[in-house]
């Protein structure tokens, strides 16, 4: 079985988060970039299935800048296989659709039964890259599920959210999101941090995969800084902060 | 005038999801509502009035049998018949799982570009603009497409006010097919909200526990103070992932994002991925043991204190008030 992996690189949301004011793209330069945690969760998914089943193959694929090979080796190092990183600075503030199209294209190159990925990005939030994926390569997808079963031929999963919870499946090859309900992810063991710098990673241009990008796109039109929230008033208890608490309540109007 | 096409949201048996409402009130200040109802039978006379009364001019039913076996085929492919039929300007869909996976593959499908989770829709000089509320709310920013069809998902609960009645005229087709490209749907559980505790997204009042409340019995604290105040109930990541409370209620990043008036972190130490989901609301106070929690950073009410003592005395003192 082949899996492939996607990855992507965002900035740390332990630290403060900027968007560029003239183009309104996520400032990469200016946080600490990590491999979302999400997509980690989702190469759990695909690294317990190989823990049953050796003959499996997982690749990682990216598309980002440079930097973004940092996430790969530390994908790599976790367990995968080999990786791929599509790089051009073509590439550089594409939306949803040009995003999905890149990453199809490469999947179609690179060949797949399954293919995992994170629900939504910590930095866009979108959500729609998968769905757009799977739907360009013309394969089932299943989105937002947790509870990842995965078989020779079929995948499965639950997916809830507060007005229902499905039991769902796919037979292969097909696509999964998956969601923050899935289990944490492992460390990556010396062994694998020494052998990762061995493993392959190839490097793609846009040309090379021989796609084009997609005519319609969407554009940031405008972006304002809202400015930070003021520290109020702290009282420590004393055994009266409950009543000084609704008294607050009452001035502010609140109750 | 131009139509738009919005997607509405049904429970299995078919009753309209609150953001059928939200959804006909952005899409009416865009053009003329097009409300695309996917069902497993006809729908009812008075189903199609009640979109119209919410601003539906015409209301697309799709009838397929296949809705509850395959996971949003069919509604993909009834948009894109409602596309075909009506050439809209917009498709819109609120921003839940369904809604931002038939976004997608209908983008992909018929080379739309997107703008995803808007909390704001307006026509300028004939072009859609969408307003985002970026890391959370420490930006807005707005979007357009340059071209052609946008397809919109809209954050739940964010669009105020109500379009003005229309004719909600019904239009049926049949998708028969099974779409190749969906998953299967082995069987759906319809959860029911036992509680009359306000929906947490939209609540003008949270109450939200974190991993300090120490466990699922001790989490009815932050219970007790929603009830008192008539909040909705929240919670942190820690929380949910100790199990006090199940993950729909988890507010931050990858949770629920929250605008209250009034929201309250009990027992949460102000994590900037907790902070994300509700740093935008009105006033914040906290309560927390740990006079250096990060949360005091931004309460505008904090109390130093013992949850477990400060938390009662407040129900008592907010009970005494009642007549
Ligand atoms: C990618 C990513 C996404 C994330 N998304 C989210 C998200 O959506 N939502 C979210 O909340 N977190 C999220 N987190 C996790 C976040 O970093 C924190 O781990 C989490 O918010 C901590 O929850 P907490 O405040 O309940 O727990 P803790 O940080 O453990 O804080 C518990 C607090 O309770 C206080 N306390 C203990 N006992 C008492 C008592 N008796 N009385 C009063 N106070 C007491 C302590 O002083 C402490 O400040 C995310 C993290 C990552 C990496
Ligand atoms: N540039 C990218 N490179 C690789 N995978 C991506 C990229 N963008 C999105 N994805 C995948 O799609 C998932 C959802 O992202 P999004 O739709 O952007 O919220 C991510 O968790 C990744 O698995």
């Amino acid at each position: 079985m082949k899996i492939v992996v996607l990855i992507k690189q965002v900035p740390d949301t332990y630290g403060e988060r900027v968007l560029s004011p003239d183009t309104g793209w996520v400032d990469r330069a200016a946080s600490d970039r990590v491999i979302d945690e999400i997509n980690e969760r989702a190469l759990e998914v695909a690294l317990t299935y190989k823990d049953s089943a050796k003959n499996t193959e997982i690749v990682l694929v990216t598309m980002g800048p440079a930097e973004a090979k940092d996430a790969l080796r530390k994908g790599l190092s976790m367990g995968a296989d080999s990786a791929v990183h599509i790089l051009d600075d073509s590439l550089e503030g594409s939306d949803a659709l040009a995003t999905a199209t890149t990453l199809a294209a490469s999947l179609k190159r690179e060949g797949f039964d399954l293919i995992v990925t994170g629900n939504e990005s910590t930095d866009g939030r979108g959500g729609v890259v998968p769905a757009m994926v799977a739907e360009l390569l013309g394969v089932p997808s299943l989105s937002f599920v947790s509870s990842v079963v995965i078989t020779d031929d079929r995948v499965s999963g639950v997916r809830s959210d507060d007005t229902q919870t499905l039991q769902v499946h796919a037979p292969l090859p097909a696509l999964i999101s998956i969601t923050e309900g899935s289990p944490d992810a492992r460390f990556p063991s010396f062994k694998g941090i020494m052998t990762a710098k061995r493993k392959p990673l190839s490097v793609l241009s846009f040309a090379e995969l021989g796609a084009e990008h997609p005519s319609a796109r969407s554009r940031v039109v405008s972006n304002t800084e809202r400015p930070a929230r003021a520290a109020g008033r702290t009282i420590t208890d004393d055994g009266s902060a409950g009543s000084q608490l609704v008294d607050y309540l009452v001035a502010e109007r609140l109750i | 005038m131009t139509d738009i096409v919005v997607f509405v949201e049904t429970s299995v048996s078919g009753e309209l999801r609150p953001s059928a409402a939200e959804l006909l009130t952005a899409a009416a200040r865009l053009g003329s509502p097009v409300a695309v109802v996917v069902t497993t039978a006809p729908l009812d006379a008075s189903t199609a009035a009640d979109l119209g009364a919410l601003g539906a001019a015409t209301v697309f039913n799709a009838v397929s049998r296949l809705l509850t076996t395959s996971l949003t085929g069919v509604q993909t492919a009834a948009l894109a018949k409602a596309v075909e039929q009506f050439s809209p300007a917009a498709v819109i869909l609120s921003n839940t799982l369904d809604g931002r996976d038939i976004a997608g593959r209908l983008s992909a499908r018929l080379g739309a570009a997107v703008l995803l989770d808007a909390v704001d829709l307006r026509l300028d000089a004939g072009t859609i603009v969408a307003t985002h509320s970026v890391f959370g709310g420490a930006y807005l920013t707005e979007s357009s497409v340059d071209s052609g069809l946008a397809v919109v998902t809209v954050r739940q609960a964010s669009i105020e006010g109500s379009a003005p009645a229309a004719a909600g005229q019904l239009t049926s087709v049949e998708i028969e097919s099974q779409p190749l490209t969906s998953g299967v749907i082995d069987s759906i559980d319809d959860i029911v909200v036992a509680s009359n505790r306000p929906e947490l997204r939209g609540a003008k009042t949270v109450v939200s526990g974190g991993r300090g409340l120490g466990s699922a019995e001790k989490f009815v604290l932050v219970e007790q103070l929603a009830d008192a105040l008539g909040g909705a109930v929240g919670a942190s990541r820690a929380a949910v992932d100790a199990g006090y409370i199940p993950q729909s209620h988890q507010v931050g990043q990858t949770g629920i994002t929250v605008s209250p008036q009034l929201y309250f972190a009990l027992g949460i130490s102000g994590a900037i991925q907790h902070r994300a989901g509700m740093q935008t609301a009105k006033t914040i106070v906290a309560i927390n043991k740990d006079e250096d929690a990060p949360i005091f950073e931004i309460a505008d009410f904090g109390v130093v204190g013992d949850v477990f003592s400060v938390v009662p005395q407040l129900i008592d003192a907010l009970n005494s008030r009642k007549p």
